[in-house]
């Protein structure tokens, strides 16, 4: 008798009592259910998890963003058909919000729009770009794949009062340059640097999840391609144009979509950051539906929800994208 | 003993147990009360609750100290959801209204329109309501503090008491520039805050039929001397340019550590100079500076209210009522370094728990801020229904003003648009 079998029998005696429990209703079920359906008796508990705390929320959004009135219980609120739409939709020109109904909505568009287009190229760049390196033949190649993780691992709004404080008239960063002998600056009294850096904490927090999903997308790739490509004498770039990049396409998809979704629900490290300042600089789409719906007098629930519903449909259509993109490369 | 028997004694005494717990439940009435500390309000507030919990058997008041923002953002919610406490202190004191118990059938009305005055008022929601909904617990108005010590320093007088704002901010201008100090200037955060001035500029507020306009020529004339203090550098730029949204951000730190010679803020920062600056430097209150219309700050404060969704609507009431008892009042005043509301303790003057002679003055200086209000302050502190929409809107387009974003003009008439709608709105 090996060391194994005393515990594998202590497991059977356990198990085995518990499985004929199980197995008896389960047999019934399926005797009346047939076998294609009792898989919806697995599924159940799930689809009615996600349908109660996920689809029907979803669904009272809708319902909210078609009323009016702070009334906070749907039944009390007065409807008021597309009125919030058309009143976020109301524009002379839709690049300039000082022309609409809705200015702050449309700053706070314009200003998203520009943050994922920024946060998101610059995070996937810097993003494989380390994996390229901690992919290769380096020195204490765990630390710093730990290291670019860390970041990663803290609060949102510990990250924002960190960069807070580095950034703030009497910080770190104006410490250094001032006594480098550089002239300091009020970082986040200008609009432009206030933004920039709003885009800088972002990436800097991010970036290692996202590197290491490329990291593994890197370590898929079979080894004997690139033995081939060397065989070949092929230049890095040139291998890492013809294989590295193209192999690696699926994940980068993955990557881009997974970004633009996160960037576009970004708000608690810049509300905690710049709280959307100076001005509207910084306001993004998400506190601009947190501050009509919660932080305003009197609580325009039913714009608010018209606001999200909106950023809902242009995920949606990110979300399309990127399994039309997926399954196009699939099938090549 | 046999089996019935046994079985006979573990029943009753089961159903004793039972009877027992059930009449303890029935007996016992556990209150929650949501409080936020400008200074040490709660704590205090839950020390004397000692007291009232050891006259009354079975009743426990359980202080939730929270953040203000917390008031601000959740506590609504949480009242419209039906979730909210039994009791609060609550800033927002006519927005909140609909969600009030009526105190009336529970306390002496005599007493307490003797004592509380017009300051019931405030928790109406309208002209017509006779309702008792809230206990002021902290009558606070808006004001400024002087670094007294810089102003010796630099040798320059301080400006008398009726000083305009263009004397004080030409005094603060000089001394910075003469002692280093980065800022001579800096104002909260706050609608509420610069509503004083606005309204000392002139501002009205409301038009003839009482109907908010919030925009009007006095007021646009102080926004633009505003912006133009931030341009000019006398008011410190950080404090309303680096925010967004309606963020509340006050200047008390950078006043603590001696970095603004003259902070336009308000009393409830009295017992937190008192604390923080101790022997560092001098400091003095010096009110609201005057304008071509007033000399006046804003009232306003904070109050205990009950929650008419509350399971125990007389237990809430006997918990506020011993509050405003006058020697409970006077007790808190003192304690948390706070301007009474309660006409006798006024009148009688309260023993302040401070050793400190700049405390001490502070507190009888903004005491007699009180008489100096404009009836416009009075009445726009009380206007329930759009005081708060008004607030935010005012940080928030003069915030854009500031950046540039929009010029004073454009912000204005944002301001007038945004009011608008937060009134159809808010008749819905």
């Amino acid at each position: 008798m090996t060391d194994g079998a005393p515990r594998r029998s202590v497991s059977l005696a356990v198990l085995t009592p518990l499985m004929s429990v199980i197995e008896w209703p389960m047999r019934r079920l399926q005797r009346h259910l047939g076998i294609r359906r009792l898989a919806w008796v697995f599924l159940a508990p799930n689809l009615l998890l996600f349908g109660l705390f996920a689809f029907l929320p979803v669904l009272l959004n809708v319902a909210y963003a078609l009323t009016g009135g702070g009334n906070v219980l749907l039944e009390n609120r007065p409807p008021v058909g597309a009125g919030n739409f058309v009143q976020l939709m109301d524009c002379e020109s839709y690049l300039d919000p000082n022309s609409c109904d809705e200015d702050k909505f449309w700053r706070s568009v314009h200003n998203t729009v520009w943050f994922v287009t920024l946060q998101v190229g610059c995070m996937i760049g810097f993003a494989l770009l380390t994996a390229l390196v901690l992919n290769g033949p380096i020195r204490a190649r765990g630390f710093f794949r730990s290291v670019f993780f860390f970041p990663v691992l803290l609060s949102p709004v510990v990250v924002a009062l960190i960069w807070k404080w580095i950034l703030q008239r009497n910080g770190v960063l104006n410490g250094v340059l001032g006594g480098a002998g550089f002239e300091t600056h009020v970082w986040l009294l200008d609009a432009g640097w206030a933004f920039f850096w709003s885009v800088f904490i972002s990436v800097w927090a991010h970036m290692g999840f996202y590197t290491l999903i490329l990291l593994a997308g890197l370590q898929a790739i079979p080894r004997d391609v690139y033995e081939a490509a060397r065989l070949d004498a092929a230049s890095p770039w040139r291998t890492f144009r013809r294989i590295t990049l193209p192999m690696l396409m699926p994940t980068m998809l993955v990557v881009l979509v997974l970004a633009l979704i996160k960037g576009v629900q970004t708000f608690d490290e810049v509300y905690a950051f710049t709280g959307g300042g100076p001005g509207s600089a910084t306001l993004l789409v998400i506190q601009y539906v947190y501050e009509v719906g919660f932080g305003g007098s009197p609580r325009l629930f039913g714009l608010a929800a018209a606001a999200s519903v909106l950023v809902a449909f242009v995920l949606v259509v990110l979300t399309a994208l990127q399994l039309w993109a997926t399954r196009k490369n699939a099938h090549g | 003993m046999n089996h019935k028997t046994i079985r006979g004694a573990a029943g009753a005494s089961t159903l004793l147990l039972a009877l027992g717990g059930a009449s303890g439940a029935a007996h016992a009435q556990e209150l929650r009360f949501t409080c936020s500390s400008d200074g040490n309000e709660c704590e205090v507030m839950d020390d004397m609750l000692d007291r009232l919990e050891a006259e009354n058997d079975g009743l426990t008041v359980a202080v939730d100290i929270v953040p203000y923002q917390a008031i601000l953002e959740t506590l609504p919610v949480q009242l419209a959801a039906g979730t909210g406490p039994d009791i609060a202190k609550v800033t927002d004191l006519g927005g909140l209204s609909q969600y009030y118990l009526d105190l009336a059938p529970y306390v002496d009305t005599d007493y307490w329109e003797a004592s509380f005055g017009d300051f019931l008022s405030w928790y109406r929601a309208d002209a017509d309501d006779t309702g008792i909904y809230g206990m002021h617990s902290q009558l606070t108005i808006t004001g400024a503090f002087a670094n007294t010590t810089l102003f010796e320093q630099a040798e320059v007088a301080i400006p008398a008491d009726d000083a305009s704002w263009e004397e004080w901010a030409e005094a603060a201008r000089e001394v910075a520039e003469k002692t280093g100090t980065p800022f001579p200037m800096a104002m909260d955060r706050s609608g509420h805050r610069i509503a004083g001035p606005a309204i000392g500029n002139g501002a009205r507020l409301f038009d003839d039929e009482g109907n908010a306009i919030l925009v009007d020529e006095g007021f646009t004339d102080f926004v633009e001397q505003f912006v133009g203090w931030h341009e000019d550098g006398t008011m410190a730029p950080e404090v309303w340019g680096t925010s967004g949204g309606t963020t509340y951000q006050d200047a008390a730190e950078e006043f603590i550590n001696g970095e603004i010679v003259y902070y336009y803020s308000g009393s409830w920062q009295t017992r937190r100079m008192d604390d923080s600056i101790g022997d560092d430097f001098d400091w003095k209150v010096t009110g609201t500076p005057c304008g071509p219309a007033a000399c006046s700050g804003m009232p306003g404060g904070a109050g205990v209210v009950g929650i008419k969704a509350t399971e125990h609507p007389e237990a809430v009431a006997k918990v506020i009522d011993f509050f405003a008892e006058e020697d409970n009042y006077a007790e808190l005043a003192a304690r948390t370094l706070n301007i009474p509301a309660h006409a006798a303790v006024a009148e009688n003057g309260v023993d302040f728990d401070t050793e400190s002679a700049n405390t001490k003055a502070a507190l009888r200086a903004w005491s007699a801020q009180v008489g100096k209000l404009s009836p416009v302050a009075f009445a726009y502190q009380g206007y329930g229904r759009l005081n708060r929409a008004m607030f935010n809107i005012t940080v928030e387009r003069i915030s854009q003003a500031l950046t540039g974003e929009l010029s004073v003009d454009e912000a204005m008439a944002r301001a007038t648009d945004d009011l608008a709608k937060a009134d159809a709105e808010a008749g819905q």
